[in-house]
C-alpha cells in the first residue's frame, strides 16, 4: 500500500528533495509554497525536487545525504545540520545536539554542572 | 469495486458512477460537485487499460506515514508482513529502499494508553532513529478514547448506558474519561518533544466520537502553544459521530462535522498537517469511491492554511476495502487526491 502511494504520488524521499519539502509542511507551509521555498534554498526550479537525476548530483554536493550508501557523504544528525542551515529552520534533533555537545550554550545544563 | 473485486463497466456506466460518487458527497457535506473537466480527467484515469497510475511530474506530493512500520513489522492486522526485522531497520527502509518523505516512529499496540507505559522505550527508539536517519521523524499514536471504558478502563461504559436511556450518565463518563484521554496524550507528547521527534501524529483521531475529538483537539492546542512540536491530527471517519452530542471547541459543536468543518478546528487548534478521511462503500465500484473520497477532500484544501494529507489506506479514500488492495486502483485513488482533490500530501 505505501509501496503503491510512493510510487504514484511521492516527491521521492531523500532520493530527490522530499524530506525537504516535508520539513516545510512541518513549518506549515502548504505543498505549492513549501516546494518553492526549498526550490529557492537549493538554486533549483521546483519541477528539478522530484528528479531522481538531479537531485542525487544537488545532495552530494550540498552534502545532505544521500539514498545511496556513498561513504563520506553527510549521515542521519551530520546531513541534517546541514539541512538545518540550508533551509534557515530549527530542526529538532539538531537543537539538542548542539546543547548536548555545547556547540550552543544551555543555561539548564551550565546550572546542572554539566557544561 | 470497493471490496477489491474486479468488474467491467463501460465509459457510459463509468461517468455515471463518477457523478453520482460526486453527487452524493456534495448533498452529505453540502459543497461543490467536482466539474466536468475534473470528471473528464477521473473517467480517462479509469477507462486506461494501464496497471499503474501516477500524477503528472512536477505534480508529486509529501507522503507522510501512520501506523510506523506495521506494514512491515505486524501482522494481517495492519496489512503486515510480520517482517523479521526491528522497528529501526524498518523506518530505515522506509527512508532509503522506498524512498519515502517523512515517516512515524510507534508501537504496535498504537493507542495511547498502552504506549504510555512504555513511552521511556519509545524514547530511546526515537532518540537512536534521529541519530541515523534524514528524513522527519513523527511519534505516532491514537488518542483512542475508547479503551478508557470499561471493561478496557475505568470509566463506565457509554455504549452500555445509551440503550439504557441513561443519556445523562452516558455524557457524563465521556466528558470524565476524555479528560484523562487529554492528559495522556500531552503527556505522551511531551516525552517526544524531550526526545526532539520532529512531529506528533496523533492518528485515528474521534474513533469513539465528539468526546474524543475534542481531546484530541485540546492536547492539540496545548503542545503546539508550549513547544515547537508539529502536529498532525488524522481522523478516523468522514464524519465526527455524536456519542455526547453536545460537545464544542472553540463555540463549534463537533458532533456531525465533515472533513472541511473538521479542517477548521484542527487549523484553530495549531495542528501543523490535517489528514481527512472519508469512508468507502465496499458495494459500489471504485469510481464511485473516488469521485466522492476527492470532492470531499477538494472541499478541504479550497481553504486549508496547512496542509492536507488525505488518509488512502484500505477502506478510505477511494482504496478498496480488502488487504491487500489491487495496485491498478490504489494507485488511482492516490492520484486523484493530488490532481484533483489538491492534496498537499498523502
Amino acid at each position: 500500500m505505501a509501496m503503491a502511494h510512493a510510487l504514484a504520488s511521492s516527491i521521492g524521499g531523500i532520493k530527490t528533495a522530499g524530506d525537504l519539502v516535508a520539513r516545510m509542511q512541518l513549518k506549515k507551509m502548504r505543498l505549492t509554497e513549501a516546494k518553492a521555498y526549498v526550490a529557492d534554498k537549493l538554486g533549483v526550479s521546483t519541477f528539478d525536487l522530484s528528479d531522481s537525476t538531479l537531485m542525487r548530483t544537488v545532495r552530494e554536493e550540498l552534502d545532505i545525504g544521500t539514498v545511496t550508501a556513498v561513504p563520506g557523504v553527510a549521515k542521519g544528525l551530520e546531513a541534517k545540520t546541514r539541512i538545518a542551515d540550508l533551509l534557515d529552520i530549527k530542526i529538532n534533533c539538531v537543537e539538542r545536539l548542539m546543547r548536548k555537545t555545547g556547540l550552543v550554550r544551555d543555561p539548564a545544563l551550565e546550572q546542572a554542572g554539566r557544561r | 469495486m470497493g471490496d477489491g473485486a474486479s468488474v467491467e463497466m463501460t465509459r457510459d456506466e463509468l461517468r455515471r458512477d463518477l457523478i453520482e460518487g460526486t453527487e452524493m458527497a456534495a448533498k452529505r457535506g453540502k459543497i461543490p460537485m467536482l466539474t466536468e473537466n475534473e470528471l473528464d480527467y477521473l473517467e480517462d484515469m479509469f477507462a486506461c487499460p494501464s496497471r499503474i497510475w501516477g500524477v503528472e511530474r512536477g505534480h508529486e506530493a509529501v507522503m507522510s506515514k501512520d501506523g510506523s512500520v506495521n506494514t512491515l513489522c505486524s501482522s494481517r492486522l495492519s496489512s503486515g508482513v510480520a517482517a523479521p526485522i526491528g522497528r529501526e531497520a524498518a523506518i530505515r527502509l522506509f527512508e532509503t529502499a522506498f524512498a519515502y518523505d517523512s515517516m512515524e516512529v510507534g508501537h504496535t499496540d498504537y493507542s495511547v494508553k498502552p504506549c504510555k507505559f512504555l513511552a521511556t522505550v519509545e524514547q530511546e527508539h526515537m532518540e537512536l532513529l534521529q541519530q541515523i536517519t534524514i528524513l522527519p521523524l513523527f511519534y505516532g499514536f491514537m488518542p483512542n478514547l475508547g479503551l478508557y471504558y470499561r471493561p478496557d478502563g475505568a470509566y463506565a461504559n457509554p455504549s452500555d448506558l445509551l440503550p439504557t436511556g441513561k443519556i445523562e450518565e452516558a455524557r457524563r463518563t465521556q466528558e470524565e474519561a476524555l479528560e484523562a484521554c487529554q492528559q495522556d496524550t500531552i503527556w505522551l507528547s511531551e516525552k517526544m518533544v524531550e526526545v526532539a521527534a520532529d512531529g506528533i501524529n496523533y492518528d485515528t483521531v474521534a474513533s469513539t466520537g465528539d468526546a474524543e475529538f475534542l481531546a484530541s483537539l485540546r492536547a492539540c492546542e496545548h503542545i503546539t502553544k508550549t513547544t515547537d512540536m508539529a502536529v498532525e491530527i488524522g481522523m478516523a471517519a468522514e464524519v465526527v459521530l455524536g456519542f455526547h452530542g453536545e460537545l464544542e471547541y472553540d463555540g463549534t459543536r463537533l458532533a456531525g462535522l465533515w472533513p472541511h468543518q473538521q479542517m477548521k478546528l484542527v487549523e484553530k487548534a495549531g495542528a501543523s498537517i490535517f489528514g481527512p478521511v472519508v469512508n468507502n462503500n465496499s458495494k459500489k465500484s471504485c469510481a464511485w469511491n473516488v469521485a466522492r473520497a476527492v470532492t470531499f477532500v477538494k472541499a478541504c484544501t479550497a481553504e486549508a492554511t496547512i496542509p492536507v494529507h488525505p488518509n488512502v489506506g484500505n477502506g478510505v479514500g477511494g482504496v478498496p476495502m480488502f488487504e491487500v488492495s489491487p495496485l491498478d486502483m490504489v494507485t488511482r485513488a492516490s492520484a486523484a487526491m493530488i490532481e484533483i482533490g489538491k492534496a498537499d500530501g498523502l
